[in-house]
C-alpha cells in the first residue's frame, strides 16, 4: 500500500481559484450555490448558515462543499452504481460556496429537498468543510427538521449519541415564505457539530 | 492468513500547536465513524466538459497585455491510488501566489506587487494513465502573521476530486531545497516521515528547453474504504 498524499489546509485565498465568480473573478467554476436551474425537478429549498470556531467568531475563509441526491433519492456522477431509473439530468447534486464573499460569512445554497436514497437513510446532504487552520476537511451531513419520523430511522443519525443528533439537523425557518433552513456549523465547544470518521 | 500490513497515517493532526490557527478551529470531539457513510464508490459528478486547454496554463489564463513575470515551469505527474493503480479524470485544480509572493485574492495585504498578466489559478484533468500536468510560474514565499517574523515557503494550492467522496484531497506542493521548509509550522504539521510526500522533485527530463524548468508531483489519494468482506 502506498502512502497518501498527507492533507494541509487550504489557506485564505482560495477564494479567486475555487468559487471565483462568487469573489468578483471571471471564470467558470465546477460548483457554485447555486445548485438548482429552471429544468431541475423537487422542491426548491435554501439551506443558510454561517460556520463558528471555538471563541464563537464566524469564520470567513471556509469553504463549503455539499453533495445531495435528487428529488428521487438519485445520486448522479459517473461512478454511480446501477439504480432503478436515471438520476435527474439536469441537477449535479454538487455544491460549493466560499464564507468570504458576504459580509456576514454566511453560506447559502439554493437547492432541492433530496429524495431519499433507500427505505432506511432520511433525506440528506453530505457536507465536506475545509478552512484556515484545518489542516484536513471534516465531513458532517445535513438532515431536515420537518423529516421528524425519517430522521428517526437514519442509522447514521442513530449513531450519533443523542444529545449531539441536533447539531446535524437543518432548523426550518417558519416565519419565511420560502422553504428556508439554517444550519450553524460550530467548530469546537458544547455545540461542537459532529464530525465523522469517513 | 495474511495480515495487512498496516501503515501509519500520513495526515496531520486536526490541532498543531505550533500553527496557530488550529486552536480554535480543530474539531475537539473524536470523528465518529459510521459504517456506509458515503454511497458506495460514488462521488460527485465532476466531468470534463467545462474544461479548456487554457485552464492548465498558468502563464497564458490571466494574460491582459503581457507575459506574466517571474520563472515559467511546469508542474506534472501522475494521480494513483494506494495500490499504484491510476486515477484517470480526476479533477486537479490549483492556485497559488505570483512570483512576488501576492495572491490575486483581494484579502492578501501584503505589500508586494500583483501581476496584471498572472492570475494564479488553474484546473486540469487526469488522463487515462493518471497524468496531470500544469505550466505556470513559480510562486514568491510570503510573510504570515503565525510567529513573528513568519514566511511561507513557496507553495501552489491543490485541490482533487478521485473516484469518490473518500478520495477527497486539498493540500500544498512545495519545492525541493526550500530553506523555509523547516521552520513551516504547515509543513511541519505533517508526521516526519511523510513530508517528502509533499515535496516536488526537479525533473529535468520534463524541462522545455529555453521555455521552462518542470517539476513533477506524483499524488496517491485514497482508495475506497474496504468493506468487511474483503478485509
Ligand atoms: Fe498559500
Amino acid at each position: 500500500m502506498l502512502r497518501q498524499t498527507p492533507s494541509q489546509t487550504i489557506g485564505p485565498f482560495f477564494g479567486f481559484g475555487l468559487v471565483p465568480a462568487q469573489y468578483g473573478f471571471a471564470g467558470a467554476a465546477i460548483g457554485s450555490g447555486t445548485m438548482v436551474t429552471d429544468q431541475v425537478a423537487g422542491q426548491r429549498i435554501r439551506i443558510t448558515g454561517q460556520v463558528f470556531d471555538g471563541a464563537g467568531m464566524v469564520v470567513p475563509d471556509a469553504l463549503i462543499e455539499v453533495w445531495q441526491a435528487d428529488a428521487a433519492g438519485r445520486y448522479g456522477g459517473p461512478a454511480q452504481e446501477p439504480q432503478a431509473g436515471s438520476p435527474d439530468a439536469a441537477f449535479t447534486g454538487f455544491g460549493r460556496v466560499g464564507t468570504g464573499a458576504k459580509p456576514d460569512a454566511r453560506f447559502v445554497f439554493e437547492t432541492i429537498k433530496p429524495g431519499s436514497v433507500d427505505a432506511l437513510q432520511a433525506p440528506h446532504l453530505h457536507v465536506t468543510l475545509f478552512m484556515r487552520g484545518l489542516l484536513r476537511h471534516v465531513c458532517t451531513r445535513i438532515y431536515f427538521s420537518d423529516e421528524r419520523e425519517a430522521n428517526l430511522r437514519d442509522p447514521v443519525l442513530r449513531a450519533v449519541p443523542h444529545d449531539r443528533r441536533d447539531t446535524l439537523i437543518a432548523w426550518r425557518d417558519e416565519t419565511s415564505a420560502f422553504q428556508t433552513y439554517s444550519f450553524d456549523i460550530h467548530m469546537q465547544g458544547e455545540r461542537e457539530t459532529v464530525f465523522f470518521d469517513v | 492468513m495474511p495480515t495487512r500490513k498496516l501503515i501509519a497515517s500520513s495526515h496531520p493532526p486536526y490541532r498543531h500547536r505550533d500553527y496557530v490557527s488550529t486552536r480554535l478551529r480543530a474539531p475537539e470531539q473524536p470523528l465518529l465513524r459510521v459504517p456506509q457513510f458515503f454511497p458506495d464508490r460514488a462521488g460527485p459528478p465532476i466531468g470534463s466538459t467545462m474544461l479548456a486547454p487554457v485552464d492548465a496554463d498558468l502563464t497564458k489564463n490571466g494574460r491582459c497585455n503581457g507575459e506574466p513575470v517571474g520563472e515559467r515551469i511546469i508542474v506534472a505527474g501522475r494521480i494513483v491510488d494506494q495500490k499504484g493503480r491510476p486515477l484517470p479524470r480526476a479533477l486537479v485544480e490549483i492556485w497559488q501566489a505570483n512570483a512576488a509572493g501576492r495572491y490575486t485574492q483581494p484579502t492578501d495585504q501584503h505589500d508586494a506587487p500583483l501581476d496584471p498578466n498572472f492570475l494564479g489559478a488553474g484546473r486540469c484533468e487526469s488522463d487515462a494513465s493518471g497524468r496531470y500536468s500544469f505550466r505556470t510560474i513559480k510562486p514568491g514565499a510570503y510573510p504570515w502573521q503565525n510567529h513573528p517574523n513568519a514566511w511561507r515557503p513557496n507553495h501552489i494550492h491543490l485541490s482533487l476530486f478521485g473516484s469518490g467522496c473518500g478520495s477527497r484531497l486539498v493540500t500544498q506542493l512545495y519545492f525541493p531545497g526550500d530553506p523555509l521548509l523547516t521552520l513551516d509550522p504547515i509543513f511541519n504539521s505533517v508526521p516526519a516521515g511523510a513530508r517528502d510526500l509533499l515535496v516536488a522533485q526537479f525533473d529535468l527530463d520534463r524541462t522545455e528547453p529555453g521555455i521552462a524548468l518542470a517539476y513533477r508531483f506524483d499524488i496517491v489519494l485514497r482508495g475506497p474504504r474496504a468493506t468487511p468482506r474483503e478485509a
